[in-house]
């Protein structure tokens, strides 16, 4: 794939010289030009060849997250692409440039500052971390380009952090756990939870704590484990001697792998059912079936969705082409919404005004992978269904990615969202 | 807080003391002889992991990756010693340094070239799955598995080292390699056969760790991390040194994870300051080499 190049390390500066960005000057003078001989004669030159559409995506592909990010690059790539074979928005090519943030705030705001200033994107999307993302959104709130977040935050809905620039794709914490929870606690369980030391992990207890009091369960006891851990063994001791009935792993990416396979090397799915906020596609194919047999938990999309919505066979099957028959994955598939439903608004707007792409979201209604979602007025939160997952058997397997049974789904409602005036925004 | 529970976390704490002990041996033992400090440790332990993940999956059977992976990466690394490290030896320390640190970075992306960058699964061995009761709590049998292996390997190295004549000769050259020479031993294949003892024990660790973790190419990162607290806690290229950091850290995490759980990362990198301090040269280093 070409774009590995752009997404090296370092790779920025020849990226920029490429697209002949470092000096301004000549795609300034070529624009200017097209533009006045437009302007004598010929109107639908301009149109035509107009000024490319730079979408900015940084994204953690180096650490932790890396196999997340991946998948989340190929489906938004997989998003330009589709609208560009149809001729891209009002005659005007799309394009992605991939940035990888490592994982780290600071150099995210870099990278997204550089996109902004260096290679004039006309949005941003992506980062996939609660912490970093709220980097960019400072970035991009500052500087009044749209962003379109797609990693979970509740956050980033409310008002201390919204921006009318900034969307959220992603589902928030607070959706995620209270469908989780509403299909695993009952009234009277035991819960513990180890959960990940930074923004991700709190939200998603907090999210847990609110449902576990609603649905009448007891928290046992919470353990903070520090960020990126390889070994969980000195958590599971004092985690087995809290007796719950359902031990909560509140971590991402490889903590999560980590801390599920040695939950499983210690018997703790013996006597506990082990539950997450969201199961992790990328994960279960990393740890193997074994370990993650019985693990439920969370999330926006599973390939298998395709039985009976006819937007996610549209969107696995021109994956698929273009990935060597390989599927989707639940973050992969935020790259996907999230960029298209950007472009679709752009569609809508005619182009790049920011003001109007605002007013497009605001009003888009899209269904393009997993039934009908569209972004809330007061928060811009994207309200779609959220998937309850069951990690199969291995010899319940019916393909080598069947991992997962749908246990239920929460259908698109706003009522699954903390209400505007919770969040503190007029409704 | 039972004291049950205590003694089941101060249990853990060694065990996990093991695990670090086989991260850290043989980079300590690398720079104890031949005063290299090898960053591509991290890597090999890796790579140690994939050779291992290899032959399991080529033979159906753990025993041969746990066997012939660290042996072949073992070969490997006297390859390494003596095409790249060895011309390098007679000029700064920084030199072998910089190679090695360069090497790891080309063993973690040939990696991904070869096998992704996702993490690829290593089940535990059926033979060793399931746990054992200790009496105070239960524990994984692989985990008991891997610590048994770790005592046996380091009885092994230090009957290597102290009652052979090879193991004269090492520890002889390790203090003056000139002297050595001029008594007409070959030290250039004493330092060959080291540096590939230490990477072999690298890459053993890399196939015991695999079916405790998730096998990626960044697994060695965090490790090298590990191995050089562990070092430089117990003292650079003192073995006694690196087996008691080892248990020192492992109980260390244990215990603080126990009552400030998240503090459990940061405590051996403060151990690792205070001993900085206090004893400089570590707890069993010889002054005036790290």
């Amino acid at each position: 794939m070409n774009n590995d190049k752009k997404t090296e390390d370092g790779g920025d500066e020849m990226m920029s010289s490429k697209q002949g960005n470092s000096g301004t000057s000549r795609r300034d003078v070529l624009a200017g030009l097209s533009a006045g001989t437009a302007l004598l004669a010929m109107p639908w030159v301009a149109r035509a060849q107009g000024e490319t559409i730079r979408i900015g995506f940084p994204t953690p592909l180096t650490g932790p997250f890396a196999a997340e990010a991946k998948d989340q690059v190929k489906s938004a790539e997989l998003a330009v692409k589709l609208v560009n074979d149809k001729g891209g928005i009002a005659g005007r090519k799309v394009e992605l440039l991939v940035r990888d943030d490592k994982l780290n705030a600071g150099e995210a705001a870099t990278r997204t500052l550089e996109l902004i200033e260096k290679d004039k994107v006309h949005a941003i999307v992506g980062a996939l971390s609660s912490a970093v993302q709220l980097a960019v959104n400072e970035v991009t709130r500052a500087r009044g380009v749209i962003y379109v977040s797609i990693s979970q935050s509740d956050t980033i809905n409310e008002v201390k952090d919204f921006s009318r620039f900034t969307f959220h794709e992603a589902l928030n914490p607070h959706m995620t756990t209270a469908a989780v929870a509403k299909h695993t606690f009952k009234q009277g369980t035991k819960v513990a939870y180890l959960v990940a030391d930074y923004a991700y992990g709190h939200e998603m207890l907090r999210g847990f704590k609110r449902a576990e009091a609603a649905l009448g369960a007891t928290g046992v006891g919470e353990i903070l484990h520090p960020f990126g851990a390889a070994d969980y063994s000195t958590f599971m001791p004092r985690l087995r001697s809290m007796r719950p009935d359902i031990l909560c792993i509140c971590n991402f990416g490889r903590d999560q792998a980590n801390a599920i396979k040695q939950a499983v090397d210690f018997g703790m799915k013996q006597q506990m059912q082990i539950v997450v906020p969201v199961l992790l596609h990328n994960q279960r194919l990393a740890i193997g079936p074994e370990a993650f047999e019985g693990v439920i938990g969370g999330a926006n999309y599973y390939w298998g969705l395709e039985e009976s919505i006819p937007s996610a066979r549209a969107f696995n099957d021109a994956f698929r082409a273009a990935n060597g028959g390989a599927v989707p994955t639940d973050y992969g598939a935020y790259g996907f919404t999230g960029v298209y439903s950007l472009l679709l608004a752009m569609e809508k707007a005619g182009g790049t005004d920011t003001d109007k792409v605002i007013a497009a979201l605001e009003e888009l209604q899209y269904d393009i992978a997993k039934g009908p979602q569209h972004y809330r007025k007061c928060d811009h939160q994207s309200v779609q269904s959220v998937l309850v997952l069951e990690s199969k058997k291995k010899a319940d397997m019916g393909g080598e990615a069947d991992f997962f049974r749908v246990v239920a789904t929460e259908p698109a409602s706003e009522s699954i969202l903390r209400s505007c005036s919770e969040l503190g925004l007029p409704a | 807080m039972d004291a049950e529970l205590v003694a089941m976390q101060l249990f853990s704490g060694v065990a996990l003391g093991a695990i670090l002990i086989m991260v850290a041996l043989g980079l300590s033992i690398i720079f104890g002889m031949l005063g290299v400090v090898n960053f591509a440790h991290g890597a090999l332990f890796m790579v140690g992991a994939y050779a291992g993940l290899w032959v399991a999956s080529l033979t159906g059977s753990f025993w041969w990756g746990l066997l012939v992976a660290p042996v072949a990466i073992g070969l490997f690394g006297m390859a390494i010693e003596r095409v790249l490290i060895r011309p390098l030896y007679r000029r700064s320390v920084d030199d072998p340094l910089l190679l090695t640190f360069g090497l790891g970075y080309v063993l973690v992306e040939a990696v991904r070239i070869l096998f992704g960058s996702d993490g690829i699964p290593f089940p535990t061995p059926p033979e060793l799955a399931g746990v054992a009761d200790l009496g105070i709590g239960f524990f994984p049998i692989y985990r008991l598995f891997v610590v048994g292996v770790v005592a046996a390997v380091l009885i092994l190295v230090w009957l290597c080292l102290e009652k052979t004549r090879f193991g004269l000769i090492v520890r002889a050259g390790a203090r003056d390699p000139l002297i050595m020479r001029v008594l007409g031993v070959d030290i250039a294949r004493v330092w060959l056969l080291v540096f590939g003892l230490g990477v072999g024990l690298t890459a053993l660790g890399g196939v015991l760790a695999a079916p405790m973790r998730n096998v990626n190419p960044e697994m060695g990162s965090l490790v090298l991390a590990e191995a050089f607290v562990v070092t430089v806690i117990g003292g650079m290229g003192s073995l006694v040194g690196a087996v008691v950091a080892g248990l020192l850290v492992g109980v260390a995490i244990s215990m603080t994870a126990l009552f400030a759980p998240e503090m459990a990362t940061i405590v051996m990198f403060a151990l690792m300051a205070l001993v900085l301090l206090v004893r400089p040269q570590g707890l069993f280093g010889k002054p005036g080499r790290a």
